[in-house]
């Protein structure tokens, strides 16, 4: 059944493209001019020669099983494609093309002709080959391990006598030559950075570890090759191998999430630039101050500049998360990060890309966060931990000082060997890594587990008033005044129709017309007002109070209307509150305090104390910066502060919080840098997330508890002296299975407990 | 007894032969990703030829 509905729906696709001319009229497609500057289009390019280019192009809106289908049949649609692949996963494709036939430019377009309009941003590659060196670093060790341990065999079985001296001899030498691969790749990570935390002064859990590993290794390098006994080697091999497992699951990441966004994957990548009267496509770096730029609809001002238009509207809901838009007049200052509605303008630039003041916000020296400061409860513990294994090593070597002084090498090397702690190594991984797991299956993604250590410990909330806990777009919009007749409202509808205005819009879907009468007159009056005559009968005046020369003291997003100049009344624009956020509200503020910061006016201030049910921290009329410096003084009185906001006027805020969560109706869109991305379906799930956050640091202390149980029973084989190759081999791997199982299932049943799960079907394929 | 060495011997050679396909797994990229091509085997070549005369 579904084989036919991908073929079906990937056939109407493939006859909707075939209807539509293959390339639309250029200057729809403006916002891909940049790439018409060879150069800059180079520069994204994977593969460059005169026959092939190749590109990776991250689609975000690839969704389903027939997008793969009519992306990798792109060579069909156009012969300069040769080669087409998609990666679903991350939502990418990779396309190889002839430049003779096709650019750059036209190849986005074509795309965003059927529907995937590409993204360029300047990506960084490093995390995937850190991955991939894990999984191959997973696997040598993983050989290794196998092999060294069925050598071993014989020694488990206690069948060393069976076995004839020179074919153990041959055995001892080939694990020693199976070692050498994980001392001197695999572990080598671990060795490093035990060193450099020492050098630094402080004690990560690689410290203990790198003791661990290095006496283990030592040791049996000795026995083997001195002694010819049976070694240690199989618990070395474990060792390492459970802990990389444990470093592999803990780097889960979504990869088609980005957490680390910088300003410039806002703006476009290149401008367009007059230059005496000629159009130029210059790169975003390239803008000077005093350069005259054109900006055209949708596209987003780049820099701080001056308008040279008339008029122009730009749309500010980035900056100030003001969803309005802003009307500016000629000679007047338009900031950096604001989107023109409307017609093409020029602007003259006042200040460069890094210094506008957006950017500059961006770049503030206080976001570059100390993780230092989140000192993880592991490295607090592996420093007493490391502390004492020395002294019990001490103890129990000046003890044996009076029983056989013989032993005491051995016995000190046996405490630092078992004492090693793996288990400990791997209790924060594996909780916080299943953890992570299941946010991630209920459309909470965060950027690293360390987010989740501090999510446990937030004592207050502050959210971001517009999109977050409103609908965006959705305003609800109420007539107040004189009841409207059906002939009335059919010509307020006829009007506002003629209007691109975003409140003439929101007007004419909120009303119910039945006939669409003929205007003639119609005068718009930017950021005023609009008139006309309807069906030659009525004079009819929508806009502001101004516009209408009556007198309006209120604070609020209004649209006024009269009809035959008698006012008739006004249509108000108020935000509707996400569903459930109430309940919400109520059950957070039992664990933390609640702030609001909004970069609207106060007409939503009563609706919001009566959400909140409080009267103080609601703060309305917040610039970038006043939400920055919020943070900040919260944080200085000593409080853990969550931010939770959508837009990139709260970036400063988001990053400057202990948490920043930001709040999104589609996971694909451009969210600015935080630490977790959530669903807006989902925040109503944000007490619960983080109350299980604390529930799993009581499972993670279960787990050291645990661990440190573990430990204190092989010390005391250590210490008595009984610790032999075989009981390590045991006692090792066992416990780190046993952290490893319990910390997983914990998680699982507190999850299953206090998070019930919504909806089985939807699981997520990041 | 001698056999025991060929037999050791044997094993190891085909674990390495294992671990060298899995790395080249790895490198040549088919854990990236493993759900497109799920899909891609189900796009039949009959329904292709017939799009293509189109």
């Amino acid at each position: 059944m579904v084989y036919q509905i991908i073929n079906e729906n990937g056939l109407d696709n493939y006859y909707s493209i075939e209807d539509k001319p293959g390339i639309k009229p250029a200057e729809k497609n403006a916002k891909f001019n940049f790439l018409k500057n060879e150069e800059l289009a180079g520069s994204l390019l994977e593969f460059q020669s005169e026959q092939t280019n190749n590109i990776s192009l991250f689609l975000p809106q690839i969704h389903c099983s027939s997008c793969i289908w009519l992306l990798e049949n792109l060579p069909k649609l156009h012969k300069g494609v040769t080669y087409a692949q998609v990666n679903f996963v991350s939502r990418n494709a990779y396309v190889s093309y002839n430049p003779k036939d096709i650019s750059l430019y036209e190849l986005s377009v074509l795309l965003d002709s059927i529907g995937y309009p590409p993204v360029f941003e300047k990506k960084k590659k490093a995390e995937k080959t850190i991955n991939k060196s894990l999984l191959i670093k997973l696997g040598v060790t993983g050989f290794c391990f196998g092999n060294i341990m069925l050598l071993s065999f014989p020694e488990y079985l206690g069948l060393k006598d069976d076995v004839s001296e020179p074919v153990k001899q041959f055995m001892q030498v080939l694990i020693f030559v199976l070692s050498i691969p994980i001392i001197t790749y695999t572990a080598l990570d671990y060795l490093k950075s035990g060193l450099k935390s020492i050098r630094a002064g402080a004690f990560n859990i690689d410290v203990p570890i790198s003791i661990g590993i290095l006496t283990l290794y030592i040791k049996s390098t000795y026995d083997i090759l001195a002694l010819n006994n049976a070694s240690y080697m199989d618990s070395f091999a474990g060792f390492i191998f459970f802990l990389l497992i444990g470093k592999w699951f803990q780097s889960k990441t979504y990869s088609s999430l980005s957490f680390e966004r910088d300003y410039k994957s806002y703006f476009p990548i290149g401008v367009t630039k007059l230059k005496e009267g000629k159009e130029e496509i210059i790169g975003l770096d390239e803008i000077e101050i005093e350069d005259e730029i054109s900006i055209k609809n949708e596209e987003i001002i780049p820099a701080d500049a001056l308008l040279l238009n008339d008029f122009a509207q730009i749309d500010y809901s980035f900056v100030t998360g003001e969803s309005t838009p802003v009307s500016i007049n000629k000679n007047d200052k338009i900031f950096a990060g604001g989107k023109l509605i409307g017609t093409a303008i020029n602007i003259k630039v006042l200040s460069s890309v890094k210094q506008s003041y957006l950017t500059h916000l961006w770049n503030q020296d206080t976001f570059k966060k100390q993780e230092s400061k989140y000192a993880q409860i592991s490295n607090v513990l592996s420093k007493r931990f490391t502390i004492g294994v020395i002294v019990i090593a001490i103890i129990s070597a000046v003890s044996w000082l009076f029983i056989d002084t013989t032993k005491i090498i051995d016995i000190v090397v046996s405490v630092l060997i078992v004492a090693c702690p793996c288990a400990l190594a791997l209790a924060v991984p594996f909780t916080f890594g299943t953890v992570m797991r299941f946010y991630g299956k209920r459309k909470f993604y965060i950027k690293n587990i360390f987010v989740i250590e501090r999510l446990s410990r937030i004592t207050d909330i502050v959210f971001d008033k517009t999109g977050t806990i409103t609908q965006t777009d959705k305003d609800s919009i109420e007539f107040t005044g004189d009841q409207l007749t059906s002939i009335e409202l059919d010509c307020i509808g006829s009007l506002v129709k003629q209007s691109s205005h975003v409140l003439s819009k929101s007007i004419y879907h909120s009303i119910t017309i039945n006939n669409t009468l003929n205007v003639s007159s119609y005068k718009e009056e930017i950021g005023k007002g609009i008139s006309g005559l309807i069906d030659g009968k009525h004079t009819l005046k929508i806009g502001s109070s101004d516009y209408l020369n009556i007198e309006s003291t209120k604070e609020e997003t209004a649209v006024h209307v009269s009809i035959n100049n008698e006012y008739k009344g006004k249509f108000i624009f108020s935000n509707t509150y996400k569903v459930g956020i109430a309940s919400l509200i109520h059950n957070l503020k039992k664990d933390a305090a609640l702030h609001v910061l909004s970069g609207d006016n106060e007409s939503e201030r009563e609706n919001l104390e009566e959400l909140f049910a409080q009267k103080e921290q609601l703060n309305f009329n917040q610039q970038p910066l006043d939400k920055l410096t919020y943070i900040k003084n919260l944080q200085e009185q000593g409080k853990s502060v969550m931010m939770v906001g959508d837009g990139l006027n709260d970036a400063g805020a988001l990053k400057q919080s202990d948490v920043g969560i930001v709040v999104t109706e589609n996971t694909f869109n451009f969210t600015p840098s935080s630490d977790g991305i959530i669903e807006a379906n989902s925040l109503i799930d944000l007490d619960k997330i983080i109350r299980s956050s604390k529930k799993s640091i009581v499972i993670l202390a279960i787990c050291y508890a645990f661990s440190i149980c573990y430990n204190v029973v092989g010390l005391c084989f250590a210490v008595s002296g009984n610790l032999t190759p075989l009981i390590a081999a045991i006692l090792m791997p066992l416990s780190s299975i046993f952290i490893v199982v319990l910390s997983t299932l914990l998680v699982s049943r507190s999850f299953q407990k206090h998070y019930p799960k919504k909806d089985k079907s939807s699981s997520n394929k990041n | 007894m001698g056999i025991i060495y060929l037999l050791i011997l044997v094993s190891v050679a085909l674990a390495i032969f294992f671990l060298v396909a899995f790395v080249w797994a790895i490198k040549s990229g088919q854990y990236e990703d493993d759900y497109t091509p799920s899909i891609r085997m189900l796009f039949d070549d009959e329904i292709k030829k017939e799009n293509g005369e189109i």
